[in-house]
C-alpha cells in the first residue's frame, strides 16, 4: 500500500476544505474520504486507489436516520448499511431498501459499510481491480480488455466502447426505485441531486462515475414520503445463494387497485453500468392489469436496449425473468 | 504463546520462525524482528519509532494498548503482528472470507478492511477475549461439541461471527442462520456442523 497521511477532520467543514484540495473526486483522486473502508481499503491494497491523503469521516455526526420535513426519510451518509436495513421505518415503509441491503455483502460488511460509501461502491470488473491489466476506467485510454475477455458478469445496459463495467450495488438499485435524492455539501455550498442523475454512464469518460467534484461530501440521502399502499420486492439472482454480487436483480414498487397497476417504479441491478431505473418497464406496467402477460411485456421493454457481450448473452433473459418474478412476488405480498 | 518460550517442545509457530533454512536470512531477520517487536509491545514497552507512525490506544479484550502505528496498518495486521494476538486469522485479506472477523463496539466487522488508526478508543474483542480454555464462551463449547471445524483456520472468525449473530435480528430456522453466516467461508465444508452448533446455542439461550 502506498504511503498516505491519515487525517481525522474535526468537523464537516474541515473535511470539505481538506478534500477540496484534491485534483479530482473521481478515479485517481489524491484525497479520499474514508467511511467504512470496505471498498477503499480493498482497492488501496490492490493499488487501484493510491490517495496521498485519507480523510477519516467515520466519526462525523452523519449517522442518524430522521424523519424528513414533508413525510420522507433523511438518512445520514455515515449510517451503516445494517442499521439502515434494520430500521423499523425502513422495513415498514421502504421495504425494498431493507431487502436490497440485506441481500448484499455479508453481515460483517453491512456493519461496516456506510450509505455514502455504498453510493460510491466500485465495479467488480476483474480488469479494473488488476493493475497489471489495461482499463479505461483506471487508466483512461489504455483500453478495455473486458470487451474481448472475461465479461460474463459485466453490463448489458449502458455500456460504451470504452467500458462495460457493472455497478455492483444492491442498495442503489432500491434507492433508484424509491426516487431518492443525494445531498451533497461542497466547497461552493449544498446541492441536491436526483438519484438518477448522481451516477454517470461511462461514455468516453469511464473514469468519471458520479457528479462529485473535489470537496464534495455526501451528507445524506433523502427518501420521498412512502408510497402507501405499495408492494415492494427486491429479487437478486446470483451464482451462489448468498454473499455474491448480482447477475441480475430487480427492485419493484407496485400499487394495484382493482387488479390494475396504478403506480410502479422499477430498477434493475447487476446488468447496468449504473443503477438502472427502467422508465420503459414503468410505462409498460402503468394502467395495465397485474398479470403475467403484462409483466413479461414490461420485462421485454426493460431489456429492449440490452446489448450482450461475448460471455453474457444469458443475462438478457435472466434479467427479464428476474423482473417478471419480482413482479409476481410483489403481487403475492 | 508460552510454548514459544520452551525450546524443548518445538511447536508449529516456533518451527516456522526458527526452521526452514532455505528461507532468505533477511526475511528471517524481519520475521524474528516482528515477533520481538510484538513481544515488546505485548509487554507494554516502548516500541521503536516508525516513520509516519501515529499514536493510538486500542482497547482490546478489556486491556488498553497504547502504541504507535503506521496508518496503513490494518486492524488485522495490528492485532497479529504488533500485538501478537494471532487468534484472529488472515485468509483473503480482501473482505471475502471472514477469517479475520472481530467485534468492534460489540458488532462483528472484518479486521482486514479496517485501519487500526480508525479504532483509537474503540472497544475491540478478539477470539482471545471471548473465552478461555477454562471458561469457554457457549459458542466455543458448541463448536467443540458439534465438531464444527476440520482444519480450524476459519474457526475463530466463524465463532466471532456466530457470537455476534446471537444479538442480531435473525429468523429461527437454519436458512436464516446460513444467510447471516454467509460471510464466513469454510473451505473444509464444516457448514452443517457450524449451523448445528449455532442453533444449539440459540435454543439454549
Amino acid at each position: 500500500m502506498h504511503r498516505y497521511e491519515y487525517i481525522r477532520p474535526a468537523d464537516q467543514a474541515a473535511a470539505i476544505a481538506a478534500a477540496a484540495q484534491a485534483t479530482t473526486a473521481q478515479q485517481g483522486a489524491n484525497v479520499r474520504f474514508l467511511g467504512g473502508g470496505t471498498t477503499l481499503i480493498d482497492l488501496m491494497k490492490l493499488n487501484v486507489e493510491t490517495p496521498t491523503r485519507v480523510l477519516d469521516i467515520s466519526r462525523l455526526p452523519l449517522d442518524r436516520i430522521d424523519a424528513a420535513p414533508g413525510g420522507g426519510l433523511r438518512i445520514g451518509a455515515i449510517v451503516r448499511n445494517s442499521d439502515l436495513a434494520n430500521d423499523a421505518k425502513v422495513q415498514q415503509e421502504y421495504s425494498v431498501l431493507s431487502q436490497a441491503i440485506l441481500q448484499g455483502a455479508s453481515a460483517q460488511i453491512r456493519n461496516m459499510a456506510t450509505v455514502g460509501g455504498n453510493l460510491l461502491q466500485r465495479t467488480r470488473c476483474v480488469y479494473f481491480r488488476d493493475t497489471a491489466m489495461a482499463c479505461n476506467k483506471r487508466e483512461p485510454g489504455s483500453g478495455c480488455p473486458a470487451i474481448t475477455g472475461h465479461n460474463r458478469t459485466l453490463a448489458i445496459l449502458g455500456a460504451s466502447e470504452q467500458c462495460i463495467a457493472t455497478n455492483p450495488s444492491d442498495m442503489c438499485v432500491a434507492l433508484a426505485a424509491l426516487e431518492a435524492t443525494v445531498h451533497i455539501q461542497g466547497a461552493q455550498g449544498a446541492r441536491a441531486v436526483a438519484f438518477g442523475d448522481f451516477h454517470l454512464l461511462p461514455g468516453n469518460t469511464p473514469q468519471r462515475e458520479t457528479v462529485l467534484e473535489p470537496g464534495d461530501l455526501i451528507t445524506h440521502v433523502s427518501l420521498p414520503p412512502p408510497i402507501v399502499p405499495s408492494k415492494q420486492v427486491y429479487l437478486k439472482l446470483r451464482d451462489r445463494a448468498s454473499y455474491e454480487f448480482a447477475l441480475a436483480s430487480a427492485a419493484v414498487v407496485l400499487t394495484i387497485e382493482n387488479g390494475n397497476i396504478t403506480y410502479t417504479r422499477i430498477a434493475l441491478g447487476g446488468v447496468g453500468t449504473k443503477p438502472w431505473r427502467s422508465a420503459e418497464a414503468e410505462t409498460a406496467l402503468t394502467g395495465r392489469p397485474a398479470n403475467d402477460g403484462t409483466f413479461r411485456q414490461a420485462a421485454e421493454a426493460a431489456l429492449g436496449a440490452a446489448t450482450p457481450q461475448s460471455e453474457n448473452r444469458f443475462k438478457i433473459e435472466l434479467a427479464k425473468r428476474c423482473l417478471t418474478q419480482a413482479l409476481r412476488m410483489a403481487v403475492a405480498r | 504463546m508460552t510454548n514459544d518460550d520452551q525450546p524443548s517442545r518445538p511447536n508449529r509457530r516456533q518451527f516456522l520462525l526458527t526452521g526452514g533454512s532455505a528461507v532468505a536470512a533477511s526475511v528471517m531477520a524481519a520475521t524474528v524482528g516482528d515477533e520481538a517487536h510484538a513481544a515488546q509491545a505485548a509487554a507494554g514497552e516502548a516500541v521503536p519509532a516508525v516513520e509516519g507512525a501515529v499514536p493510538i490506544t486500542l482497547r482490546i479484550n478489556s486491556t488498553d494498548h497504547s502504541i504507535r502505528i503506521d496508518p496503513r496498518t490494518t486492524l488485522l495486521d495490528c492485532l497479529r503482528e504488533t500485538l501478537a494476538l494471532t487468534g484472529t486469522k488472515k485468509g483473503c485479506d480482501h473482505g471475502q472470507c471472514g477469517a479475520c472477523t472481530v467485534h468492534v463496539n460489540g458488532r462483528r466487522v472484518l479486521s482486514c478492511l479496517n485501519l487500526a488508526v480508525m479504532h483509537d478508543g474503540h472497544e475491540i474483542t478478539t477470539i482471545e477475549g471471548l473465552g478461555t480454555p477454562e471458561a469457554m464462551h457457549p459458542m466455543q463449547t458448541a463448536f467443540y461439541t458439534h465438531d464444527a471445524y476440520q482444519c480450524g483456520y476459519c474457526t475463530s472468525g466463524q465463532i466471532m461471527s456466530a457470537a455476534a449473530l446471537l444479538k442480531e435480528p435473525c429468523g429461527p430456522d437454519d436458512t436464516a442462520v446460513k444467510e447471516l453466516m454467509s460471510g464466513n467461508i469454510c473451505r473444509c465444508g464444516a457448514y452443517a456442523n457450524i449451523v448445528a452448533a449455532i442453533q444449539q446455542v440459540r435454543k439454549s439461550a
